[in-house]
């Protein structure tokens, strides 16, 4: 096999999205101060050595606030393109493999399910779940996802069905499970990989939608989201609250998407 | 003609399906329709006696009937939270959301066009590059951070708007839409970057055409070539790209509105959620439903004009 060199796109993703999930692990063990302390330093301090990123009115520390929020963020973002990879790889490999009429029927649904936008569907299913819990969020956005994915794998699943590796596999009495976990996947990868990525930031910016809007993690839970629209109502005394709680979320997504940059255009050079 | 009618039938077909849909999702939690409205604290009777007035004990499919029929008559049910119907309710906000949407609509299309087909022009440049590196950052920025920042930098920093004062379109018409703009410009800018990035490679594709090739070497003006017959050789994906764009407005509209308090259906609709309100968030969910597929269908038709030979592939 040749060795896949990395580009810029992918290092400096790396890199940076490398830097904030980092940071946010360590915040899952350790933070400068308590998140929720009160007065753990004068309150409206802007941001120096002892605040990173300052202290709000009650003179909570952002940075530590910024982590924890950063963390049920990212849990939420790993979790929700989780649930709608394996969803997705499930229906799409199957769809895409076989065909049929199922096939057929289940694109017509993805078609319209994809056509609206992932926000308000997420926003509907949880409606109906009931807003507010964690759990919830991650089932309807999974569940909002699921019918991307499953487009992307049934794609790739159905143009690699006929191809003469299969075929010979198929030949040799290959099971068909067999075929399609060691044949095909892994020869999907450069499709599923950028889009995982591109899933992962959607996942993110539509959590933080929703906690903005006060429908997605509610307090005493904190996401970066729910933290922003609060910032927002300080924004004039407390600028850096916002600002800093919005560039670490925008870091977040900035990176992993440079690295589906990257993965998308390696894809193309292998190919 | 043929096929406009055809797709319009299957859009009636698709919004049926979607209204059933919608309709069968929320008739699972209709239950607690009743409960929000007195609270959990009422006895079991009180609530029963409610859902029968509200008409939940009637079979399904009739209930879905009536629903439906309301659409086309302009009753679509009542609040239960302000106890007034809920057309009365969403009428004034589908303006202002209506209106903010053609605007965001207007900007990405006037925008994104002239920087997808300049960045296709010179890729590989300099300006592609920078180009490029904003579409990127565009991307990652969620529309509401976008906000917050436009809203701070105009209201507070510049006085350009007073934040959170919307005067209304019956009040102030002209100063509604000058309102509007902010939110719009916030709205757009995700949109611009993906619909430029998308520009550029369907373009830098359809340069590596032989007709391409052929124009330049007979002499022809690059640029020339380029606005005159590439781009309109790429047309197709991009009206399709740019009606795909208007559910992404609208969901972008749903967050905006709450960053500027715009009175539009996004609040209603968060409102709604939090609230219970079933019936408004029924017909909202219906409505955003047309309007996505609408777009999609309009979509449809004009790209049958510019290439007609898409209808032939309408057969299977």
């Amino acid at each position: 096999m040749k060795k896949k060199k990395i580009n810029g796109f992918l290092l400096t993703g790396l890199l940076i999205a490398g830097f904030v999930v980092g940071c946010i692990v360590l915040g899952f063990f350790w933070t400068p101060y308590p998140p929720d302390a009160m007065e753990a330093g004068a309150p409206h301090t802007a941001p120096c050595f002892a605040h990173l990123m300052g202290t709000d009115k009650f003179g909570r520390d952002i940075f530590s606030r910024v982590l924890r929020g950063a963390g049920t963020t990212l849990t939420i973002g790993v979790s929700t393109v989780a649930l709608g990879t394996v969803g997705g790889l499930l229906i799409g490999s199957l769809t895409g493999y076989f065909g049929g009429t199922v096939d057929a029927f289940l694109m017509r649904v993805g078609d319209v399910l994809t056509a609206f936008p992932s926000v308000l569907l997420a926003m509907v299913i949880l409606s109906v779940l009931g807003p507010g819990s964690k759990y919830n969020v991650v089932l309807a956005l999974g569940l909002v996802f699921i019918p991307t994915f499953a487009r992307v794998t049934r794609t790739a699943f159905a143009g690699l069905r006929d191809v003469n590796y299969v075929k010979s596999a198929r030949l040799m009495g290959a099971s068909s499970p067999r075929i399609l976990v060691r044949h095909i996947l892994p020869n999907i990868m450069p499709v599923l990989l950028p889009a995982i990525t591109i899933g992962f930031n959607n996942a993110v910016l539509s959590e933080a939608s929703m906690s903005y809007l006060g429908i997605g993690i509610t307090p005493p839970e904190a996401s970066l989201g729910y933290m922003l629209s609060e910032a927002q109502g300080m924004f004039a005394r407390d600028p850096w609250y916002a600002l800093c709680t919005g560039f670490t979320l925008v870091l977040l997504v900035f990176g992993v998407g440079l690295i589906g940059e990257g993965l998308q255009r390696r894809g193309r050079e292998v190919f | 003609m043929k096929y406009a009618v055809k797709r319009i039938a299957m859009l009636l077909c698709t919004m049926v399906v979607v209204s059933f849909l919608t309709f069968a999702a929320f008739h699972m939690i209709s239950g607690s329709a009743a409960t929000a409205k007195l609270g959990t604290e009422a006895t079991a009777e009180a609530v029963e006696a409610l859902e029968e007035a509200m008409g939940l004990h009637r079979p399904f499919l009739v209930r879905y009937g009536e629903w439906l029929l309301g659409f086309f008559t302009g009753s679509l049910g009542e609040s239960y939270q302000y106890s007034m119907p809920v057309a009365q309710l969403v009428a004034p906000k589908l303006q202002v959301t209506l209106c903010l949407s053609i605007m965001s609509f207007v900007l990405i299309a006037v925008l994104s066009i002239p920087m997808g087909v300049m960045s296709a022009r010179y890729a590989g440049g300099r300006l592609d590059a920078v180009w490029t590196a904003c579409n990127q950052v565009g991307m990652a920025v969620p529309s509401f951070f976008i906000g917050i920042l436009i809203s701070w930098l105009c209201s507070v920093v510049l006085h350009w708007f007073v934040h959170g004062q919307f005067p209304g379109f019956e009040q102030n018409l002209w100063g509604s839409l000058y309102y509007l703009i902010f939110p719009a410009i916030t709205i757009s800018i995700p949109r611009i970057a993906t619909t430029s990035r998308m520009l550029r490679s369907t373009i830098m594709s359809e340069m590596q055409k032989d007709y391409v090739r052929t124009a330049i070497a007979r002499g022809n003006d690059r640029s020339a070539v380029l606005w005159r017959h590439v781009l309109k050789n790429s047309l197709v994906p991009i009206v399709t790209f740019l009606a795909q764009g208007m559910a992404e407005i609208l969901a972008g509209s749903i967050v905006v509105e709450q960053v500027f308090g715009v009175p539009g259906l996004g609040r209603l609709m968060v409102a709604s959620i939090n609230n219970r309100d079933l019936a408004v968030v029924q017909a909202l969910v219906v409505i955003m439903a047309f309007w996505v597929v609408l777009s999609g269908t309009v979509a449809d038709i004009i790209n049958q004009r510019i290439d007609p030979r898409l209808s032939l592939g309408e057969g299977k």
